[in-house]
């Protein structure tokens, strides 16, 4: 929306606005072009509290002034208010208190800008320190197992990163053993928890992968995981790593350490499991294979065992025609030996009426009958 | 030492599981076998992929949180999250 305002005098025909209409007219374009916070440096004024526990205090350079409020939980996280002329930093969005048309900055939260100063120098100092031991280099990346199966899971037992972590590798990879190792993951004790659980992580058997995280939270929480020590503990877990601090902006130290870095504590577990869905289609694919593999080693069979039933046919088949041809070969000996192939020359064999060759002029008495075999069959005969 | 109040370990990972599945397919697939041994392979492929699906299907994510007690001694114990 859009806000115009008629200068000249009002006229029956123009709209005459209420001053509730302009205010939240104005308290609507804040809310349109100015709903993301940003930093803003400045000095602290005045610094009031109120029983509510809101803040209310100016914040001012040379030149101008802006009132700001810090309501209740902001204010309560924040500890103590600053005293007059502090330099700090106010992360805060415009706002406009509708009833008094007052332009206010709705401030989350405030940091002194020495002491952010002197987180900053810490963190160059680590920082340099990681990289000279050689902590950031690529050469000792480990890569992910494929399928982890035991996972060890460093944050805190409250926080929103044990729960992200649980329901996605639930969701992914319920074949996995989750050992939870719990450490406070910002403020006082902090990094002693983290480097005691991550020590604790090397002593866990038959593990597969760390992450180590937290959920989203301001610059500030984020410190432990910028530590030289929990650093080096992180670098000494025997398993491949994952740093998974949620905050989008910044790249905590863990992050450069680990073996792989994830933007949040729920993309570490999509990144450290499997998907169980992945794995049962790569099954049925297997399962296609198998039986295409058998399918085909039998027909290989099938065709191997007809080509030997062709050769078997064709041996068999070439034994009977040798011995067919060995059988002729006798038969035409037999028959070239054969005395009855003298009578096709013109002779004739007497046979007596008990079968037996007449051979001598005894065997021929007067009237006797007798048989005389020729070439073409017998003849009856008688002796005159 | 690690102590577990459910007393069981951890699972023969499913990777070797898949390994051992791809073998035997590969085998199939390209080795001259005689049909006997290609038979024994195709069984137990078979029954590996049947018993990976089972424990796909049934499977179910175990939390434990880890404490280590005043003895130095690891113990886990079941975390409902």
């Amino acid at each position: 929306m859009t806000l115009s305002l008629a200068l000249n005098a009002p006229s029956a025909a123009d709209q005459v606005w209420s001053v509730g209409q302009l205010n939240a007219s104005v308290k609507r374009l804040f809310e349109t072009h100015a709903s993301k916070p940003f930093w803003v440096r400045g000095e602290i004024l005045q610094c009031r509290v109120w029983s509510s526990g809101n803040w209310y205090f100016t914040l001012r350079d040379k030149g101008s002034q802006v009132r700001c409020c810090m309501f209740g939980l902001n204010a309560a996280r924040a500890g103590k208010p600053p005293a007059d002329g502090t330099e700090v930093y106010v992360l805060g969005k415009p706002g406009f208190y509708e009833e008094k048309g007052d332009f206010q900055l709705l401030v989350s939260r405030v940091l002194p800008t020495a002491a952010v100063g002197g987180q900053q120098q810490e963190l160059e100092r680590v920082k340099a320190v990681l990289q000279k031991d050689g902590l950031f280099d690529v050469d000792r990346k480990r890569p992910l197992p494929k399928f982890a199966s035991t996972i060890a899971l460093v944050t805190s037992r409250d926080g929103a990163a044990l729960h992200d972590v649980v329901t996605v590798t639930r969701k992914r990879w319920p074949c996995a053993r989750l050992y939870v190792v719990s450490a406070r993951v910002q403020g006082e004790g902090a990094v002693d928890e983290l480097v005691r659980a991550l020590r604790l992580v090397n002593r866990i058997p038959r593990l597969d992968l760390c992450i180590v995280g937290r959920g989203g939270g301001a610059r500030e929480d984020l410190a432990a995981f910028n530590s030289e020590a929990v650093c080096r503990a992180l670098a000494a877990v025997r398993v491949p790593t994952v740093s998974a601090v949620g905050h989008e902006v910044d790249i905590s130290l863990t992050d450069l350490v680990a073996d792989l870095r994830a933007a949040t504590p729920s993309a570490a577990a999509e990144l450290a499991v499997a998907d169980r869905r992945d794995v049962l289609r790569a099954l049925d694919d297997l399962s296609g294979r198998l039986a295409a593999s058998l399918v085909n080693r039998t027909r290989l069979a099938e065709e191997r065992l007809g080509r030997t039933g062709d050769r078997l046919q064709v041996a068999i088949e070439g034994a009977i025609q040798a011995r067919r041809s060995v059988a002729d070969r006798f038969a035409a000996q037999l028959d070239a030996l054969s005395p009855l192939r003298v009578l096709g020359r013109g002779y004739a064999v007497p046979f007596g009426d008990d079968g037996r060759v007449l051979k001598r002029l005894a065997d021929f008495s007067s009237e006797k009958r007798f048989r005389l075999r020729v070439a073409e069959g017998d003849v009856r005969a008688r002796v005159e | 030492m690690v102590r577990s109040e459910s007393g069981d370990s951890p699972a023969a990972p499913l990777s070797e599981e898949l390994s051992r599945l791809e073998e035997i397919v590969r085998k199939l697939e390209t080795d001259d076998l005689e049909l006997d041994a290609a038979l024994v392979l195709f069984e137990e492929g078979v029954a590996r992929l049947r018993a990976a699906r089972e424990r796909l299907a049934k499977a179910e994510l175990k939390v434990q949180a880890v404490l280590e007690e005043a003895g130095g001694e690891i113990r886990l114990t079941k975390l409902d999250a």
